[in-house]
């Protein structure tokens, strides 16, 4: 039994750093200086602070756009007898009063690509693992830093470049090819403006920003693990991170070269996806979603990564099967590259269908071992019911649903009905919000005390999580049922028998928002005033937790020294813990031989 | 030799040392070792996705060649396979130069180090040359160019423009990496003139060693696709 005592490490860390006491948080002598030491620092920690601030403004915006996309279908546009047009709600809302049905759905095609696209490319793909990945990899293999310091700010400086040019392309206008950039549409609309050349060029250039995280994870994981810490002593977090950097650095040179030649192609019409010369743009949804379906297990496995580590501090128990969980982000990885087909169903003969569609089954298995193991790790767990775990249990309900929900559409039968439907949509946004954005602010109210020092407000913390699961299951619950019944996806209106779950969803909508506010002043009301966080609130035993809140520079005093497995939470007392607070189990009885 | 002191001291020690001799690890790494294992397995990564950026040319080259096998085998009748020729081996040759360059590095000759790199320098230099003034202008001038560019008045083959497309593409972005290459090598040699390479530290030799080599290797690929198979 390994018992961390309370008084030694904790004291290490105040004795005589008094001066250092919000650690690397800690201001320089003047704003200026401070504001130049964040700009040019290439501590991890400050870059993952600043890549979680970048995100969450990008999720703001993409937020926004989706707002105003669910308000536009709150009630079908119609053309009376006489002329007048009802319903258009998005030119209302700009003050646009002149504006033909065409026009407004050119508007609500607009909104609904800045969302999807600002979404994807600049929220959930960098989302966890540049933020959270970038502040707590190193803090939990115990080393001092990622292994390439400077090409990880370089990464910072290049997600903000090419989110630049994003937002250069929304404010001339914005683009309505969708997120997906399909040619030859992509390359022929407004023909004569940049707007999509900007919005991919940032594409283009945010993809190095992904490479460079990816590759600084891989050899930070291989080369920096403190001494004692093997591969299967590292927490499920990092294993996680470990699979998503692999993707990253294995299917982003092809949306490179995707978005290189869709450039070339709007620049000098090479007509490499262009028909009317005899270009190929089946060639590019091919090229696009090699990319871009090994992109969702880029957003999804961190997720799971921080639903492991919620799980098991929260229900004190260890993790249900370590090594499985470890291999299935492994394989999950693997697998992403074998789906991309499934994309394209409808382009391609019925064999590669059938073959695509029989491997997209497979991701499936390992999915299913991750759920399987979280729930049995909440077997007979003490579990307590702070913010982190109820987004943790949420997740479970809300992702399942998500992936229970993408067999059908694997299903070649099914498909044809649901394709292109709101039942994608909804099973979209059930495994990207109900499981990247619930893992995330999971992760997130975890972390906070370590990241910042300060405690959130609890009470206000959990109504935020009410009115987002309230609000979510609302927004696209009903969806489902939309798309079972043929309601098709990115129009901007929609048959008369639809609109009362249109409106449903727009109601909930709002609800959503509602809990992200409520969640923003939660985390500013913290900054501003929140208390004092110990080093280990939660009782974790991961290395993190083992250095002071927030870390200090150089993470840790001394070098860590691994003693014991991240989750032994039957037989360590966690570091900076009172014993009293964390009692171990008793021993069964009648064991000894 | 455990205690070192005035007498058993080497004279080495009395002069001032080198730079790379003065180089000290970053410190988050363990030893410089580990430092130089890390940036070698990044390397190694890098050059994993510049081969997946360049397998998508290659992918929409054997699709294209599969719909159009006229419009490709006319194509490469219009390219010099000479000047192909030329560019490979001033590419290989470079490519042994950077080698040497690096065993310079290990074995302390400075000045051959400065030769070795220099002369791969010029080879990145002249294979550019080569290939912008000697293939893409006067192929250009005729109207041999891509997509709806396209203005060559004795085309056999109505697809040919998807073939200059394929070909300016990828010997373009080909092209742009032996320009980087050779700005990172021109780094390399000023740097060297600082003395900042020797037996202990020749990192960004070798890192950049890698990349070049690749750079090298997409072109052997891209060589035969383009010059000599018809």
């Amino acid at each position: 039994m390994t018992t961390i005592q309370s008084s030694g490490a904790g004291d290490l860390t105040q004795a005589g750093h008094e001066h250092e006491e919000w650690g690397y948080l800690t201001p320089k002598s003047s704003m200026i200086a401070t504001v130049i030491d964040w700009a040019t620092t290439i501590d991890h920690k400050k870059i993952g602070v600043m890549y979680l601030f970048a995100v969450f403004t990008m999720f703001f915006l993409g937020g926004m756009a989706a707002l105003a996309v669910r308000f536009e279908l709150i009630e079908p546009v119609r053309v009376a007898v006489d002329g007048t047009i009802t319903g258009q709600q998005l030119p209302r809302l700009f003050g646009l009063d002149e504006m033909s049905v065409a026009e407004g759905d050119q508007l609500y095609n607009r909104f609904m690509t800045l969302h999807g696209a600002i979404m994807v490319f600049m929220f959930i793909v960098p989302g966890i693992p540049a933020s959270l990945g970038n502040f707590f990899l190193p803090l939990m293999i115990g080393a001092k830093d990622v292994a390439f310091p400077r090409l990880n700010l370089f990464s910072w400086y290049i997600y903000l470049f090419g989110s630049i040019l994003g937002i250069v392309a929304i404010i001339m206008g914005g683009i309505d090819t969708g997120w997906t950039f399909y040619t030859p549409y992509s390359t022929t609309t407004d023909a004569q403006y940049w707007r999509v050349f900007f919005m991919v060029l940032g594409v283009f250039i945010m993809g190095f920003a992904g490479i460079f995280t990816g590759l600084n994870f891989i050899v930070t994981v291989h080369k920096l693990r403190a001494p004692g810490m093997g591969w299967f002593d590292m927490p499920l977090f990092v294993w996680a991170i470990y699979a998503t950097a692999l993707i990253q650095v294995l299917a982003t040179p092809v949306i490179g070269i995707t978005t290189l030649l869709l450039l070339f192609e709007r620049l000098f019409n090479v007509g490499i996806f262009d028909p009317a010369i005899g270009g190929d743009p089946v060639l590019f949804q091919h090229f696009f979603w090699f990319y871009s379906h090994p992109v969702v297990y880029i957003m999804i496995l961190p997720a799971m990564g921080i639903i492991s580590e919620c799980i098991t501090i929260f229900s004190r128990k260890p993790i249900f099967g370590y090594r499985a969980i470890a291999f299935s982000s492994l394989a999950i990885a693997g697998i992403a590259f074998l789906v991309w087909g499934h994309h394209l169903f409808t382009s391609e003969g019925a064999l590669i269908a059938s073959i695509f569609s029989a491997l997209t089954f497979l991701v499936a298995i390992p999915t299913a071992v991750k759920v399987f193991n979280w729930v049995a790790t909440l077997y007979k767990g003490s579990i307590s019911f702070e913010t982190p775990m109820l987004y943790t249990l949420a997740f479970l309900f809300t992702f399942t649903i998500g992936g229970l929900t993408g067999l059908p559409l694997a299903t070649l039968a099914t498909d044809l009905h649901l394709h292109d439907t709101y039942f994608v949509v909804a099973h979209f946004h059930y495994v990207m919000f109900g499981g990247m954005v619930i893992a995330f602010l999971a992760g997130l109210h975890m972390w906070w005390p370590k990241m910042f020092g300060k405690e959130y407000n609890e009470f206000w913390a959990r109504v935020g999580f009410v009115l987002v699961f309230v609000g979510f299951n609302m927004t696209f619950f009903i969806q489902f049922l939309l798309g079972t019944q043929g309601m098709p996806r990115r129009y901007a209106s929609y048959v008369d028998e639809f609109t009362i779950y249109h409106q449903i969803s727009t109601v909930g909508s709002w609800i959503l928002a509602l809990g992200f506010f409520v969640h923003l002043f939660v985390f500013i009301s913290s900054l501003a005033r929140g208390r004092r966080a110990h080093p280990n609130p939660w009782g974790g035993l991961t290395l993190e937790w083992e250095t002071a809140s927030p870390p200090i520079t150089h993470n840790f005093h001394h070098e860590p020294l691994i003693t014991h497995g991240p989750y032994d939470f039957d037989t360590v007392v966690p570091p900076q813990c009172d014993p009293a607070d964390y009692p171990l189990p008793e021993r069964p009885q009648g064991n000894d031989h | 030799m455990t205690a070192i002191d005035a007498q058993t001291a080497s004279p080495d020690l009395a002069r001032p040392r080198r730079a790379w001799e003065r180089y000290v690890h970053g410190d988050h790494w363990r030893s410089s070792d580990e430092e130089f294992d890390g940036q070698k397995i990044g390397m190694w990564l890098f050059l994993t996705t510049e081969v997946l950026l360049f397998s998508g040319l290659f992918c929409a080259y054997a699709v294209f060649r599969m719909l159009y096998p006229d419009a490709f085998a006319n194509g490469s009748h219009y390219l010099d396979w000479r000047w192909g020729s030329l560019n490979t081996l001033i590419l290989l040759l470079s490519s042994y130069t950077v080698a040497k360059s690096i065993n310079d590095a290990q074995c302390n000759r400075q000045g051959l180090l400065k030769i070795n790199l220099f002369i791969t320098i010029v080879c990145a230099l002249a294979f550019l040359a080569i290939k912008f003034t000697l293939e893409y202008v006067p192929k250009w001038s005729v109207g041999k160019r891509p997509g709806s560019f396209f203005d060559y008045p004795f085309a056999a083959n109505e697809h040919e423009s998807i073939w200059w497309s394929i070909y300016y593409t990828a010997t373009g972005i080909h092209a742009m990496h032996v320009l980087v290459g050779a700005g990172l090598l021109s780094w390399l040699l000023w740097r060297s003139f600082k003395g900042l390479y020797g037996p202990r530290h020749y990192n960004g030799l070798e890192i950049v060693g890698l990349y070049w080599h690749i750079v090298d290797i997409i072109w052997i690929f891209l060589f035969p696709l383009l010059y000599l198979i018809h």
